[in-house]
């Protein structure tokens, strides 16, 4: 089942979430299904943000919520945090349902296990960098020099060292998106939430930033739940990528399975710029075979993008290797470098491609 | 190009538009020619029509001032009480900024500790200034205290201060408290706002007498009567700075688990503080006006000595003190205004704790040095400059050589423009009038704003002051149409000067900060009492809007549009006019808006100059201690007010709707 994290045990796990705005939630569940298609939730003037969501995320996994503006990608972070009540389902975190916690429970859950970067940063003007980012700590009753140590020790990670002191309003767009994730991660959360963090910036530092977020999930693996529109982004990060199209969820997958195997038109659309090299494992092009191959060697795991050197060096296949370093097979040169050259992986009907709508 | 099209393919629109205009007028005229012949009782208000809203209202205050009780606990009671309660922090002040600690009455007077010296408030301020703002601030901080002390004015510019810091501090802690709420509970949100958008537009007189009534004649009385006043500005404030805290920032308070009252005092507060500093500005501007206003209630301070100095027709002392409350309201003015500055730049580490010490030094030097040198604690009168003889002396000197010229102006405007005008209004049968207003208003923003129009001009009919009403209409228009005419093309004109914006910017500013009593004086120093003088009154205290909008309306056409217009081939007025002036339009109808409601406000101080319209009632209701009148006639003003509102703020959206822009 693509919606299940392969190989991890559960941490998160959503099962028919809905959010719908324009009424309350009670009068919401007792609409029968046939009252719950587009057409006539329109007719009611219902938005639906989110329908019928479900998916598991595993312990470590980056799960990417990708989708066009209006899909619903906020809303359903937001689900998950209960920053918004959702009108329907269940969701559950290490298996209890957090949408029967009271006020306090929750509360407590959110300060202790959760922790949220924003778009636009939300950070408080009238603090320094270690005030924000000590923020959190201190609405726990931490007290201000242990706040503030702890504080220091964050800055220091995503590189504010020499800046403790200013305020957010002396700071560049990326350095407050770096005390934004240093404030996120102040209480050592479980759960980290993104909601397109990066997106306010430009792309040489977002690149910085992606970048910073691979090293600090490298450095401590946490269950994150990330949204963004980039695709770009999404494949940089992802271990699995859900796409939201109005309020739904039409696929889930690793990168490489949406490229490879797009569930529907608008998913076509949406990877087709992808240059199949990118994703596409050596795993999945691989011949299998037991004992090792002559030529050099690669990791089943590595994208054929990744090893692009040493395939162009290479004169004849190559020898893949298993993470624990056994040989699980061979590759042949001539299909990695097809993979290599190919612009896309799936010819699109130009039909689709609409430009500017006809007045 | 595809914006400019439409106006020139409307081409013929104008033209219609002009013929509608001159229809409208032609059948007013007819109707003023008619109106001899048309029943009396569409002239005159018949008597079955009136309520005798005034006698009630009398009635119910007097009922409330005398006879209402709460299980036993007469009313009056409270108020006195609240009175006596607000009178002790006042005192409090008092003693420390204006008179000493006094022991004793008449000869047997000894003064136990001095006030503040005058030269230590004066440097401790500017200290602060200096710190918040920089050595412009501080030095103009100096020179304001220096005039104060060595005019004599001290003592009363420190009563009045004294009134101003805890006006505002109770406004402030009431308008937060008030606005948290309303801010919370969204359903309270616009009955607020209603209730406050009416307390704006009811004249400032009118807040006195209710509270003459139930707390005396008195300082105290001021007090509750400036709170009230000052307090909608804070409210709204507080409201909309709430409001402008993003969404994200309130989830962050979430996620982070805070409780309602971290959310409020560790986000929310913190992060609405710019725009409270906004608000906090205004409720100090507004507070002074008021504080001024209020010494006709036994306040004292400036705005006594100015109206002392009226009555005594001694314009120079007059003058004086006028300059005295600029002064103290520039110095208010520039200091909120930088803090509220600093707050939204995000300038912070301006204070440090070594200026604390010093400003305490400041404080204290001077103040124990008065002990043995008096002059540090009042300036002696022996050396008190003045220059009231000199602005005496150029009184009469252009009373005696430029009166004849003064003098025909006066005569000419009176008998060929102001009285016509305001001998065809009240000719206007009532019922003609109401019709009037009432298509207009459905015809601009529908049938909703003309039955709300149609119903408040219906008040003004039954409580039996239509004929002075139509005499406020007649000032207001004729003083908001020589404001227009000559702010809104200076205004214009000098949006196209970048380099004069800064200076009138400035003087903008400054104009709008003076307290209104203070704009009386020049008209009546040239034009003695009268119509006429309160016109130009009224007209200098409405001038300012008028150029404001004007700048900014066009300051803010598109860009997009002028290059374009260019690109077409446009001359400049054929840009202007077609591209430029639509464009502005919107803005410049609000700044209409904005012009008719200062001329309004200012139109209730004028009557100390003695004209004959709702002002006036108002006044005199004011000086008679009479609730009922004072307080219809009010009313009636405020009337007035959301009428004119109602009409400019429909056509306002309607341009705007032309333009497909959302202004307003
Ligand atoms: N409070 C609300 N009331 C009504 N509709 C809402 C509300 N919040 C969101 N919506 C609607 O729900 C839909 C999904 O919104 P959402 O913010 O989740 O989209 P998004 O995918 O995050 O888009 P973006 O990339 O622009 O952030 C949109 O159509 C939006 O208009
Ligand atoms: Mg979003």
């Amino acid at each position: 089942m693509p919606d299940t994290p392969a190989s991890r045990p559960v941490a998160i796990s959503a099962e028919g979430v809905w959010k719908v705005f324009g009424t309350d939630a009670s009068a919401f569940r007792n609409r029968p299904p046939e009252a719950r298609t587009p057409e006539a939730m329109a007719r009611d003037r219902l938005v639906g943000a989110v329908r019928d969501a479900g998916f598991q995320i595993g312990r470590g996994e980056v799960f990417v919520i990708m989708g066009l503006s209006g899909s619903g990608k906020s809303t359903l972070l937001r689900c998950l945090t209960r920053l918004i009540e959702p009108s329907e389902g269940r969701i559950l975190f290490d298996g209890q349902d957090i949408l029967s916690l009271g006020e306090k429970p929750l509360a407590a859950l959110r300060r202790k296990r959760m922790g949220m970067v924003f778009q636009h940063f939300a950070l408080l003007p009238n603090r320094t960098v270690l005030g924000n980012i000590a923020f959190p700590l201190e609405m726990q009753g931490m007290d201000r020099d242990r706040a503030e140590a702890r504080a220091r020790e964050l800055a220091e990670v995503v590189g504010l060292t020499g800046r403790e002191h200013r305020f957010p309003a002396e700071l560049s767009g990326g350095q407050q998106q770096r005390v934004g994730i240093a404030r996120s991660l102040a209480t050592d959360p479980e759960f980290w939430f993104l909601d397109e963090p990066f997106s306010a910036l430009d792309p040489l530092i977002r690149a910085d930033l992606q970048a910073e977020v691979q090293r600090l999930q490298r450095e401590h693996t946490r269950t994150t739940i990330f949204v963004t529109h980039d695709l770009d982004e999404a494949i940089r990060l992802a271990d699995r990528v859900a796409i939201m199209e109005s309020g739904r969820i039409v696929q889930i997958g690793t990168p490489e399975e949406l490229v490879t195997r797009p569930a529907t038109d608008y998913v076509r659309r949406f990877v087709a710029k992808v240059p199949p090299a990118r994703v596409i494992r050596v795993a999945s092009l691989m011949t299998p075979a037991h004992e090792a191959a002559a030529g050099e060697q690669v990791s089943a795991d590595a994208t054929i993008a990744e090893i692009a050197p040493k395939i162009v060096a290479q004169g004849g296949p190559l020898c893949v290797l298993d993470a624990r370093g056994r040989p699980v097979g061979s590759l042949d040169r001539q299909v990695a470098l097809q993979t290599l050259a190919a612009v896309s992986c799936i010819p699109v009907p130009v039909a689709e491609h609409r430009g500017d709508q006809a007045r | 190009m595809a914006d400019i099209s439409p106006d020139i393919l409307r081409g013929r629109r104008p033209s219609r538009r002009l013929w509608t205009g001159l229809l409208v007028a032609a059948v007013i005229l007819a109707l003023l020619a008619a109106a001899p012949l048309m029943p009396p009782s569409w002239r005159a208000v018949p008597d079955a029509l009136r309520w005798p809203l005034s006698d009630w209202i009398a009635a119910g205050m007097n009922w409330l001032a005398r006879d209402a009780a709460i299980a036993g606990v007469h009313f009056a009671t409270v108020t006195r009480a609240l009175a006596t309660a607000a009178q002790w922090p006042i005192e409090a002040l008092q003693v420390v900024l204006a008179k000493g600690w006094v022991h004793g009455a008449g000869f047997n007077k000894v003064q136990i500790a001095p006030p503040l010296s005058w030269l230590g408030v004066t440097l401790a301020t500017a200290l602060l200034a200096w710190r918040i703002s920089g050595p412009g601030l501080g030095a103009m901080t100096l020179l304001a205290g220096l005039y104060l002390a060595l005019f004599g004015l001290w003592t009363s510019a420190m009563t009045t201060l004294a009134s101003v810091l805890l006006c505002v501090l109770a406004a402030l802690v009431l308008g937060l408290a008030i606005g948290i709420r309303a801010h919370r509970s969204p359903g309270m949100e616009p009955a607020v706002r209603a209730v406050m958008n009416v307390m704006q537009t009811v004249p400032i007189f009118s807040y006195l007498l209710p509270t003459l009534l139930l707390f005396g004649y008195g300082p105290s009385a001021a007090l509750f009567a400036t709170v009230v006043y000052a307090l909608p500005p804070m409210v709204h404030a507080t409201v909309l700075a709430l409001r402008s805290v993003p969404a994200e920032t309130l989830e962050l308070a979430r996620m982070t688990g805070c409780s309602r009252r971290q959310t409020l005092w560790r986000v929310e507060l913190p992060v609405a503080l710019p725009r409270l500093a906004i608000g906090l500005n205004q409720v100090v501007m507004m507070t002074l006006n008021m504080v001024i206003i209020a010494s006709m209630i036994g306040a004292g301070g400036l705005g006594y000595d100015v109206l002392r100095a009226l009555r005594r027709l001694d314009f120079g002392a007059g003058f004086e003190a006028g300059m005295g409350i600029v002064a103290l309201a520039v110095v208010l003015d520039r200091l909120t205004q930088a803090a509220a500055r600093n707050q939204s730049v995000g300038r912070r580490r301006l204070w440090s704790r070594r200026d604390g010490l010093i400003l305490l030094a400041l404080l204290a030097v001077p103040t124990g040095l008065s002990l043995v040198l008096p002059a540090l604690a009042v300036w002696p009168k022996a050396l008190s400059l003045t220059s009231a003889p000199f602005w005496n002396a150029a009184v009469s000197f252009i009373n005696q050589h430029f009166y004849d010229p003064l003098e025909a102006i006066r005569t000419f405007m009176l008998l060929k423009v102001m009285n016509p005008f305001r001998d065809a209004l009240a000719a206007l049968p009532w019922p003609i009038a109401v019709v009037l207003l009432a298509l207009a208003g459905w015809r601009l923003g529908g049938w909703r704003v003309g039955a709300g129009i149609a119903a408040m001009a219906m008040f003004v009919v039954v409580t039996g002051y239509w004929l002075p009403a139509t005499g406020s209409v007649y000032l207001t228009v004729l003083a908001v149409l020589v404001a227009l005419a000559v702010g809104m093309p200076f205004g214009i004109w000098i949006s196209a000067r970048k380099r004069w914006h800064q200076g009138v910017q400035l003087a903008l500013d400054t104009l709008q900060t003076l307290p209104t009593l203070v704009y009386l004086l020049p008209a009546v120093m040239l034009f003695r009492n009268g119509d006429f003088s309160a016109l130009i009154a009224i007209t200098s205290y409405a001038v300012a809007p008028a150029i404001r909008y004007g700048m900014d309306a066009m300051a803010h056409v598109p860009s997009e549009r002028v290059e374009a217009a260019a690109m077409c081939g446009c001359s400049k007025w054929q840009t202007f006019r077609h591209v430029r002036l639509p464009a502005a339009l919107p803005t410049l109808l609000l700044g209409v808006n904005q012009t008719v409601m200062m001329a309004l406000s200012m139109l209730v101080i004028a009557a100390l100059v003695g004209t004959r319209e709702l002002g006036q009632v108002v006044f005199t209701a004011l000086s008679q201690g009479q609730p009922g009148p004072g307080i219809t006639a009010g009313l009636c003003v405020a009337c007035i007010a959301l009428i004119a509102d109602a009409l400019l703020k429909s056509g306002a959206a309607r341009a705007a709707r032309h333009q497909g822009e959302a202004h307003a």
